[in-house]
């Protein structure tokens, strides 16, 4: 019954949520442009799948992915991690930044926005863009970046230096890679972070927080959905440069052969 | 119907992973009794088809719904409707969105513990609000920057690195403790239902104009959304703090 209940209210808040844009968007299509809209039935049934979707999918990840976060964090810190006279080296660290890259991995591959942008890229490229291959690049740059928050939240690195080491990195691929790849690989990162990545990031940098008594989980908290939404260009553009040199390599060996 | 199934399916091998980390870490790692995860099971399931619905809900409306709007906008070939609409779906959707509303709490009791604010309620509301501002103001000009881009076929990699080059300047003179907000208000205002909405504008809006091509032209304007409100914040803050 209480589940019944918390549906309830998480369905109002979703709608509230989505309703507003699909109204405006509505609204300019039909009475602004004056257009028919063609396949009304399925525009307004998706328009309830997406918000009933949002509606479980937020309830669900409150009770399970949330949870299960904050849960590891805690179990898989070092035993002095407390103690604030100590103050544990950052290595002592290591299993929560292996657990970090690999749930935020496995979240960025559940990420439906990262599957439907994919899949659309894969069309649009006429299957040149593998679906598969771009997401699992995306998932790693997600990984990435928050396993470098983790390291920061912990070593107290100063969250510009971090930011201006990626902005380094993107800018020398930006030079290297090939120019058709760049506004998708930049967008990679804001799509893969929306509904699953974030509550699971921010169960992570929360856990951590409280469990560095010289960390204010004010303070130090953010920083890691920035990092998150970042990584991902480097390692797409690093997937595209790969494809690259693969493809000038079996040319080279062609030419050899004939 | 047999295409839902599909997709709860698929569902399944995407949450997959998920499962096998947690499991993982759980029983092997930390050599807990697995009987200690029952409770997470509910959750689990109702994500799994929460992500069913959402994915098949995102292809059957708001990808063609956000195509044809572009289609019907380019058709009409008025430039100033277009830049409008833009702006006011940008600003609209990211003032009205719950995640910013969160962070911008969280962000003022962060600068009062900082202390660049006094500690009082009101003081509180009023950051809160000057956020969610300049943030919507922030993400209403990256969508209006991204149509003009994809409309004049602007190449985008000068803008982005530009703007790095400007947050870094901002990063040093800004206060300290909006420079984690900052950079973290673009990745919050990016949901689920403005990513989709986003990609496919640029996408239609870049094949119904002769000369430009969907996938180098199309895409690019999530990237202007995550870049704006971190030079938008930093700039407001850096402002204010002059004063």
């Amino acid at each position: 019954m209480d589940l019944i209940r918390e549906f309830g209210s998480t369905l109002g808040s979703t709608a509230r949520d989505v309703l507003p844009v699909a109204v405006f968007m509505l609204f300019v299509y039909c009475v602004v442009l004056r257009q028919r809209l063609a396949h009304t039935r399925n525009v307004v049934a998706g328009l309830a799948f997406v918000t009933v979707g949002l509606a479980l999918l937020l309830l669900g990840v409150d009770k399970a992915l949330f949870p299960a976060g904050r849960m590891m964090v805690e179990q898989l810190s070092p035993a002095d991690a407390h103690d604030a006279s100590a103050a544990p080296a950052w290595t002592s660290f290591h299993l929560i930044y292996l657990f970090a890259f690999c749930i935020t991995f496995a979240a960025a591959i559940a990420e439906p926005t990262l599957f439907a942008v994919a899949q659309r890229v894969n069309e649009l490229s006429g299957g040149a863009i593998n679906t598969w291959g771009l997401r699992i690049a995306a998932a790693v740059g997600v990984a990435l970046g928050v396993t470098l928050g983790c390291i920061r939240v912990v070593a107290g690195i100063p969250l510009h230096w971090c930011l201006l080491g990626v902005f380094l990195v993107i800018a020398i691929q930006t030079v290297t890679s090939p120019r058709m790849i760049l506004p998708l690989a930049y967008d990679t990162g804001g799509v893969s972070t929306t509904v699953v990545t974030v509550p699971v990031v921010a169960a992570l940098g929360l856990g951590l927080a409280e469990l560095l008594p010289a960390r204010n989980p004010l303070l130090d908290g953010f920083g890691m959905v920035a990092l998150a939404c970042m990584v991902p260009a480097i390692t797409v553009l690093a997937y595209a440069q790969i494809a690259m040199l693969f493809e000038k390599w079996a040319e080279r060996r062609e030419r050899d052969e004939a | 119907m047999r295409l839902f199934g599909r997709m709860i399916l698929g569902t399944l091998r995407d949450m997959a992973p998920v499962v096998v980390v947690v499991l993982f870490f759980h029983s092997i790692v930390l050599g807990q009794p697995i009987s200690r995860l029952f409770p997470l099971l509910e959750g689990t399931l109702l994500v799994v088809a929460g992500l069913a619905l959402l994915v098949y809900g995102l292809e059957l409306a708001l990808f063609p719904l956000g195509e044809a709007l572009a289609n019907a906008l380019a058709l009409r070939g008025s430039f100033l409707w277009l830049v409008a609409f833009a702006f006011l779906l940008g600003f609209g959707t990211t003032f009205a969105e719950p995640a910013l509303t969160a962070v911008a709490a969280e962000a003022a009791r962060a600068a009062a513990a900082g202390g660049a604010i006094e500690h009082t309620p009101d003081a509180l509301e009023s950051y809160a609000l000057g956020l969610r501002f300049v943030v919507a103001l922030a993400v209403g000009c990256a969508l209006t920057l991204g149509v003009i881009r994809i409309v004049f076929g602007w190449p985008l990699a000068p803008m982005i690195i530009g703007g790095y080059v400007l947050a870094t300047a901002l990063a040093f003179v800004a206060p300290p403790t909006v420079i984690g907000i900052a950079s973290d208000s673009g990745g919050v205002t990016t949901s689920v239902v403005t990513v989709p909405l986003v990609t496919a504008l640029g996408i239609g809006l870049a094949s119904s104009l002769t000369g430009r091509n969907a996938m180098s032209d199309g895409f690019g304007t999530v990237a202007l959304v995550l870049l704006m409100p971190m030079l938008f914040l930093m700039a407001y803050a850096t402002i204010l703090s002059w004063i």
